[in-house]
């Protein structure tokens, strides 16, 4: 059997086993945050945004749908790799892939795979729930699909870097709860920076997350704060860096080899 | 006979300066049950981390079927099956799901790897466990469960690091009737043991570490042979003082027991006879201590003089 062939077989099956993992547990990876993102919806896009009306020309609830399903989608690419890689860590079951000739760049493409899906299963919920609460209008699929791939990559590969990295089970929820949240909620999901001063706009735009929404917004509602394809562009390149980083991690055995 | 696995000049040095390996040099030919001693903290978790890719070595080559591990990474790990020490599996997965996953990362098509497990998990004995989560299996089903992963790619080389520690005697013995039916059918097995009568029921060659370095490399019985003198002890019924014998130290330690020192040219027999012929009965005996254990015990002792 060629390499080629025996690096394929490896990274099926460490995505059929991410993916067997997503289903196995769906109660914690897949109904929350539809509960939560279902949540906002009624309350900030029902209760609230009936208050507000119109925003940028469209209702508010329309407004923040993007945002929310783009909060989604980077909280759980990010969260399942980095539950999964520190999980196998902890467990010390990443040695049954160690062990095996399965390279780190399959092992790599394994996880990101695994963490994208369920951002882009999620992603998929949340847009079918919005559905309830508001009429959805596409004013560009290929950015709309593009810009979620990119972003559940993005946040998947940075799952990973922080598994690779933490030392106990606290390390894993640091950056999610005290970076990655409030990045979130500071990246112009509930408003536009073209609210805010001149200082905290100049501020929000060195928010990579709030690039994200806001292309994301384009894609559905054709209205964004930052150039849409540049923006694109940047992320592009930045998931190659990061990709190319988290390799040399794996390959070198950093956190996983002593 | 072919090399299985060679190591030359391996060190490993810890990023706490710890010199784990001083300069190894090991060599395990195919069908050999081989077993590697040594007290804890010699480097033997180390030597095989490093044949196993789990601990990076400071210099040295290791060569696994004559691949190097670094440059042949991929055929290198193909020949190897490894049952570690500690349970390392998901213990929420189904054991089916952990054998049958561990194949696909070696490349075993799922098909394959689903009909090898079913048969792999009847020779252990873990059918009826197959669609049971692996943290709810005995201590001693899970020790067969990590025999039935490492064997799934179907590997010409299987190391087992401590795999009895734990196990009761009746589950060791089965699982070393399993280990040796595939030791002579020609899988070639790596050992390492704290249990030195089992080391020298089942290796035909013995390498002993200690403080990074290998003391002692020779089949059993040419180490066992290195033995001067060994120790019985005899059960019966001793009067107050034993006939002397010349030659023979003879030792009562009470009125039912009686050691003797045999030197290795001396005989048992002459013992028997000389204690017959003064009509002291003698009801059954026994060696003083596991002949490798004084043997291994004796190599340490004189490695930590030197």
């Amino acid at each position: 059997m060629s390499n080629n062939n025996i690096q394929w077989i490896a990274y099926k099956t460490v995505l059929y086993r991410e993916l067997h993992r997503i289903f196995r547990i769906w109660k914690q990876t897949l109904l929350p945050p539809a509960i939560t993102i279902s949540l906002y919806f009624l309350i900030f896009g029902n209760f609230i945004g009936q208050r507000i009306g119109q925003f940028q020309g469209v209702p508010y609830i329309n407004f923040i749908v993007p945002g929310l399903i783009m909060m989604a989608v980077i909280t759980n690419s990010f969260g399942n790799v980095v539950a999964s890689f520190y999980g196998v860590r902890f467990q010390k079951n990443i040695e049954e892939m160690q062990v095996s000739p399965m390279s780190s760049a399959v092992m790599l493409l394994g996880y990101i795979t695994g963490g994208v899906a369920r951002g882009m299963m999620i992603g998929v919920i949340v847009t079918f729930i919005s559905l309830f609460f508001s009429k959805l209008t596409i004013f560009s699929l290929g950015v709309t699909i593009y810009t979620m791939v990119l972003t559940s990559t993005l946040f998947a590969l940075a799952g990973l870097i922080n598994a690779i990295f933490a030392k106990s089970f606290d390390d894993t929820t640091i950056v999610l709860n005290f970076v990655l949240t409030p990045l979130t909620y500071l990246g112009g999901v509930f408003y536009s920076i073209k609210m805010l001063p001149p200082i905290w706009k100049k501020i929000s735009l060195l928010n990579p997350i709030l690039h994200l929404v806001s292309i994301f917004r384009y894609g559905f509602l054709g209205i964004a704060d930052v150039p849409v394809y540049e923006t694109l562009t940047g992320l592009t390149l930045l998931i190659i860096a990061l990709g190319i980083w988290t390799h040399w991690l794996l390959k070198k055995g950093v956190g996983i080899r002593t | 006979m072919t090399t299985a696995i060679k190591i030359q000049d391996l060190r490993k040095i810890y990023s706490n300066d710890f010199e784990a390996l001083k300069g190894i040099n090991l060599s395990v030919e195919k069908g050999e049950f081989f077993g590697l001693l040594g007290p804890n903290g010699a480097g033997k978790s180390t030597i095989i981390g490093i044949i196993c890719s789990l601990v990076s070595k400071t210099s040295g080559d290791v060569k696994i079927a004559g691949y190097d591990i670094e440059k042949n990474p991929t055929e290198a790990k193909r020949k190897l099956g490894v049952v570690p020490q500690e349970f390392n599996f998901n213990i929420f997965e189904h054991c089916e799901h952990i054998v049958i996953n561990q194949a696909g990362y070696y490349g075993v098509p799922r098909a394959i790897a689903k009909a090898r497990a079913k048969i792999l998990f009847e020779e252990l004995g873990l059918t009826d466990k197959s669609h049971v989560a692996a943290g709810k299996l005995s201590g001693g089903l899970k020790r067969r469960l990590m025999i039935a992963r490492a064997l799934i790619h179907e590997p010409e080389i299987l190391i087992l690091d401590e795999p009895t520690a734990g196990v009761d005697i009746a589950l060791r013995r089965s699982m070393w009737q399993y280990i040796s039916g595939l030791n002579q059918k020609g899988l070639t097995v790596i050992l390492t043991t704290h249990y030195l009568e089992e080391a020298e029921a089942l290796c035909n060659r013995l390498a002993i570490i200690d403080q990074g370095r290998i003391i002692a490399d020779s089949p059993t019985q040419e180490l066992l042979q290195k033995l001067h003198s060994e120790t019985i002890i005899l059960y019966g019924e001793f009067p107050e003082i034993i006939p002397e014998l010349v030659g023979f130290s003879l030792r009562k330690i009470d009125d039912q027991t009686l050691e003797v020192d045999l030197l290795n040219q001396q005989s048992i027999d002459i013992v028997m006879a000389h204690l017959s012929h003064h009509n002291i009965p003698i009801h059954r005996m026994k060696n003083k201590a596991n002949r490798l254990e004084e043997m291994f015990v004796r190599l340490v002792e004189e490695a930590h003089v030197q």
